[in-house]
């Protein structure tokens, strides 16, 4: 029998609709009728937030949670399952009471937890967005909220696991002050301190122009994606408002979990109503009224706030029907990540709000055309939809005319590292790797090379240090900024063990579904571990299932998983020189 | 159906079309491959309604499940055609145009008010009255039926009090609308087809017909009976007042699908000469004096088959048959020959030109024309006809050709095999996903969701019972008694137990069911048996 904590916890997502099957809807029928079918079906999105929320009553989804979300929900225990050992926040075996998850990604270095009892078990984890503090920990405890711990000291897991955690310093944060000019001066709790700097006077005059006028606005700035592929965003708004659907969606993609990375979760933590506001706006301008905010599970102070904006502006009419006095309704919906980093790609970051595994889709169709719910889609990182109040409030055109081409507007960049002021730093276009580090206050010792993009990134050499961060510069490079994560090293660095942690990574995350990638990131990792020992044909491996990886997989994560590992070849940071 | 022995709608329209009805049908185990054809269309919105005793895998698809009394489908059906006429929602102008009785219709189903109708079936009302209103108000509709109905001793009438249900809305002959009755095997429809029926002749001509038989005489060179043959449970009667006393058995195992399977190997066993003629070594073989070792009627022959959808498809000979099996049409011509008729050995296609001569509806279809189009629709009258993908489109001509379709007045009449105070629980049989009718050919491949036959209850007969899973019942029906393993299952209700035939060599459930058969369609009571269940070993 499933226990009282985990059905309240299960029943307070799903609600009490007489759907579905099992002993409640058997007893309420006498056994002789039962509805499900389209409706029940209606509810598979609820599924990821019900385990999670049973989970949290249980310290693990347990066979009968499983069991009893197959009668709730009529999706079979197999197939829940599936779901759930798809995301590693969720965990299907007994846990203990207190799980401290350590960082040990490329940014991040050994940390002393202290002693701890035999309640608590000790996880290594990928990058948890503190890079910038040298350390970062999980830290659940049942019953609890999770909090993160950064940087990482005895005390501070201490206090953590007696849920008392302490306040995380902000992050250094510098360089121009256009979309970060609200971090760190505005109360992120309150939407009256919002509104005095300025906040929803760009919705407002979006309702006044209207949503061609919106997205002619976008259009002129040339804005681009922030998430990593950089896809011109006017021409996102555009597509979705044309279709003739009657239902869309707008989403803002907050699963930031690029190692090195950490722009959007200070976004989300500094400044969560103006990603409200974008979202909003985004919707306007598409004809959308529904929208998701999908937040990485490893960022609870992220999902905190911004949950906490949403709350605020539906108090205020800001959200819901009818905001600010117009015929424009629209209404968001956070969502909490599992721990996979392949729900970042967009079309799997819709599997997962759907209920399903998050397994990235074949493209085409886009997310403009087919996305969540089969519905056209706009999809924008949080990045992107920050800059969408100032383009409203400035115009597209001043906007654009802050950058050089098709690289317009300012750009954040998560520098961390062998750097002396690791921190969050936006640097104009067309700012150089070389400024973008003197920023962070310049290297420590001696520069070696910068990881840029994180480990789907490159490795980028002294000689580099003068390239201009800009999308056309590196496009015609065949690189990119990627989610604009720059880590340091400098002589000191062990190379080795950042490219190893780089392939482990990339084994960890791909999701299984093609083969180029699943087979291809553990032969890669096995044929770099035989190639470090000294086995110097392996290079012939690695290069072949890089072309195989690069070139057939489904998705993003594969066709970057070999790019780090073959920059880090090329400039002789592993096996010497090329 | 109106004259036609077929379902009236292609697969493919279950995929198109707004609604489906599972009515006595579980599909997603018992017609897997049909059911393929139901998943699409639901994904592709339309509705799916099950009306099934148990909640079964199909009903966990279903936007609504209608958990009725075995046996009370007339009640139903007649209650659903009462509400549509008393709200209104009949298609006047079809009914009009393209059929006759519907006042007598109207006067027949007067009384099943829905209150009376949840009495008789334990479906809630309101259950009845949405069923009613949906498949009236869908703009297309497939009511697909298959054995929960027609295996009943008045399974026929059963039938025609879904008919009266598709001429009451002009859910028949459109593409979309249409009434699917969905065959067990690949080729049963195939075998009607064929004239293997007592009393019609290939191509659904009747036996009586003196025109149509003196045709059939004149290709045939011979004389045919003029008068109905039996059916499989008159055979058996026959047998049981020594008239029948030798028999010749082609690819059927009745030994153990026959009900009340006690009787049925006595009177086999007590036949002066039985010849089996088969792939297996089936139970029925063991009792044979002459067994006929066949060909497998796919990859080892060449020949057609026929699917529910009235799709004639090409099977060609892949490979030779083991031993000494040899191909059905081999052994019955060199069996002629033994008996004086010397029929040379024609090739299937050969035959398959005889039949086209004679019925109508298979003219156009030549091999060549099979192979190319990948299978015909019949009727299909000559080689520029591409087949009917749905019948009695004429319902929607005006004025009508042909004779208009009549509705059928049917009265609900209990099982025969009444509930009392010591057979208080009804069993229902029926079949599970991996096996197929008593396992002959899937029993030998294993299966991870195979566990053998069991005496499936609810919990709380379970409970009432004392009895767990896994402990041995005794089932107990007033014609013999089976011993089986108890497994609960809450898709069942109280007082509603499920057992399948598809381990007979375990559990003999057959010697429990009613041979009580229909009069019209010779199909015997399968799903109706009154039982009582008792401990049959302390627990282990």
């Amino acid at each position: 029998m499933i226990s009282r904590v985990e059905k309240a916890a299960i029943d307070h997502v799903l609600g009490s609709e007489p759907i579905g099957w099992g002993e409640v809807a058997r007893a309420a029928t006498g056994g002789r009728t039962a509805r499900g079918g389209a409706a029940l079906r209606a509810r598979r999105h609820l599924l990821l937030p019900a385990l999670q929320a049973a989970q949290e009553a249980a310290g693990w989804v347990t066979p009968e949670a499983l069991d009893y979300l197959g009668d709730r929900l009529g999706v079979a225990s197999a197939d829940s399952f599936g779901v759930a050992t798809f995301y590693d926040l969720l965990r299907t075996t007994p846990g203990p009471r207190v799980t401290v998850r350590v960082c040990d990604d490329i940014a991040c270095s050994g940390a002393s937890l202290g002693e701890l009892g035999d309640d608590v078990a000790v996880e290594p984890v990928s990058c948890l967005g503190h890079c910038a503090h040298g350390s970062a920990a999980l830290v659940h405890v049942l019953g609890l909220p999770d909090t993160v711990v950064a940087p990482v000291t005895p005390e501070g897991i201490r206090l953590a696991i007696e849920g008392h955690p302490a306040q995380i310093e902000p992050n250094e944060t510098g360089g121009a002050r256009d979309l970060l000019a609200r971090v760190g001066s505005v109360d992120p709790t309150s939407l009256a301190d919002y509104l005095r700097h300025g906040g929803y006077a760009a919705l407002e005059k979006a309702l006044a122009i209207g949503p061609a006028a919106v997205i002619g606005e976008v259009e002129l700035s040339l804005l681009r994606g922030r998430g990593g592929a950089s896809f011109p965003t006017g021409r996102k708004w555009s597509a979705v408002s044309r279709s003739n659907a009657d239902t869309k969606y707008v989403i803002c993609n907050g699963d930031e979990s690029e190692p090195g990375t950490f722009k959007d979760r200070v976004v989300l933590e500094g400044d969560p109503f103006a990603v409200v506001e974008a979202l909003t706006i985004a919707a306007f301008a598409v004809g959308a009224e529904k929208g998701f905010i999908y937040v990485r599970g490893e960022y609870p102070l992220a999902l905190r706030r911004v949950g906490g904006a949403v709350v605020a502006a539906r108090g205020a009419g800001l959200l819901g029907r009818s905001i600010m006095g117009s015929d424009f309704s629209f209404d968001i919906e956070v969502r909490k990540g599992g721990g996979a980093y392949i729900c970042g790609e967009e079309t799997a970051l819709f599997n997962s709000v759907e209920g399903f595994r998050g397994e990235p889709r074949s493209k085409p169709p886009f997310p403009t055309d087919v996305g969540l719910f089969g519905a056209p889609t706009v999809i924008n990182n949080v990045e992107t939809l920050a800059n969408i109040p100032s383009i409203l409030l400035g115009g597209g055109k001043a906007f654009a005319a802050l950058g050089r081409d098709g690289s317009t507007g300012t750009k954040l960049f998560s520098v961390s590292g062998r750097v002396r002021e690791p921190g969050l730093y936006e640097a104009p276009c067309c700012a150089s790797l070389g400024d973008v580090i003197d920023l962070a206050g310049g290297p420590i010792g001696t520069f070696r090379t910068a990881l840029v993009g994180g480990a789907a990134g490159v490795f980028m050499g002294p000689d580099r240090l003068a390239d201009t961060m800009s999308f056309e510069h590196l496009a015609a490079l065949g690189e990119s900024y990627g989610s604009g994560a720059i880590v340091v090293f400098d002589e000191t660095s062990d190379m080795v063990a950042v490219v190893r942690r780089i392939a482990e990574f990339f084994r960890h995350e791909s999701c299984g579904q093609c083969v180029p990638c699943r087979v291809g990131t553990e032969v890669q990792q096995e044929a770099l571990e035989r190639f470090l020992d000294g086995d110097a044909t392996q290079r012939g491996i690695l290069e072949d299932v890089d072309r195989v990886m690069t070139d057939a997989s489904i998705c993003g994560l594969g066709r970057t998983a070999a790019s780090a590992i073959r920059s880090a070849l090329r400039l002789g940071l592993i096996g010497g020189a090329p | 159906m109106f004259g036609a022995g077929g379902g009236t709608s292609s697969y493919k329209e279950a995929e198109e079309t707004d609604l489906i009805i599972l009515w006595g049908s579980n599909a997603r185990d018992a017609h897997p491959i049909f059911f393929h054809h139901i998943l699409r269309g639901v994904r592709s919105g339309a509705k799916l309604i099950v009306v099934d005793p148990r909640r079964s895998s199909s009903a966990e698809f279903a936007d609504l499940w209608l958990g009725i009394d075995v046996g009370s489908d007339i009640a139903l059906a007649n209650a659903v055609g009462r509400e549509i006429i008393a709200a209104g929602l009949i298609d006047s102008e079809f009914i009009g145009r393209a059929t006759v009785g519907f006042d007598a219709y109207r006067e027949a189903v007067d009384g099943w008010t829905l209150q009376r109708a949840e009495k008789v079936t334990g479906v809630p009302a309101a259950a009845i009255q949405e069923l009613a209103h949906t498949y009236a108000q869908a703009p297309t509709a497939q009511l697909c039926w298959t054995l929960g109905i027609t295996e009943h001793h008045n399974g026929t009438d059963n039938v025609f009090s879904l008919i009266n249900l598709s001429l009451l809305t002009g859910h028949i002959g459109r593409w979309g609308s249409g009434l699917v009755p969905v065959r067990g095997q690949n080729n049963v429809q195939g075998g009607g087809d064929m004239g293997a029926l007592p009393n019609k002749l290939p191509g659904f001509k009747n036996v009586t017909d003196d025109v149509e038989r003196a045709r059939f005489e004149a290709v045939y060179g011979t004389t045919l009976p003029a008068e109905n043959g039996w059916h499989i449970s008159q055979m058996f009667d026959a047998m049981e007042r020594g008239e029948l006393r030798s028999v010749y058995v082609i690819g059927e195992n009745p030994a153990q699908s026959e009900a009340d399977a006690t009787r049925t190997r006595r009177l086999l066993g007590g036949l002066d000469h039985l010849v089996v003629q088969d792939m297996f070594l089936t139970k029925t073989a063991q009792l044979a004096d002459v067994v006929l070792p066949a060909a497998a009627g796919w990859a080892e022959t060449d020949g057609t088959f026929t699917s529910s959808e009235r799709r004639i498809q090409l099977v060609r000979k892949a490979v030779e048959p083991p031993g000494e099996a040899r191909d059905d049409l081999v052994i019955i011509s060199d069996l002629a020959a033994h008996l004086g008729h010397d029929w040379g050995h024609p090739t299937a296609e050969e035959l398959w030109d005889e039949l086209r001569s004679l019925s109508a509806i298979h003219a156009g279809m030549s091999y060549q024309r099979l192979a190319d189009h990948g299978g015909l629709q019949w009727p299909c009258f000559d080689e520029s006809d591409p087949g009917a993908p749905f019948l009695h489109g004429r319902l929607w001509e005006d004025p009508i050709s042909g004779p208009p379709a009549p509705f059928t007045p049917v009265e609900w009449v209990p099982p025969i095999d009444e509930l009392d105070d010591e057979y208080p629980i009804r069993l229902t049989t029926g079949r599970r996903l991996d096996s197929f009718n008593t396992g002959v050919q899937s029993g030998r491949f294993s299966s991870p969701k195979r566990w053998g036959e069991s005496l499936d209850l609810s919990p709380e007969d379970a409970v009432a019972y004392g009895l767990a899973d896994g402990d041995v019942a005794r089932v107990v029906s007033r014609r013999g008694s089976v011993e089986a393993p108890v497994r609960t299952d809450r898709n069942l209700r109280p007082g509603l137990a499920f057992m399948t035939f598809h381990f007979p060599d375990q559990v003999d459930t057959n010697l429990l069911t009613k041979d009580a058969w229909d009069p019209k369609s010779g199909t015997s009571e399968y799903k109706a048996t009154a039982i009582r269940v008792e401990r049959a070993e302390e627990p282990r």
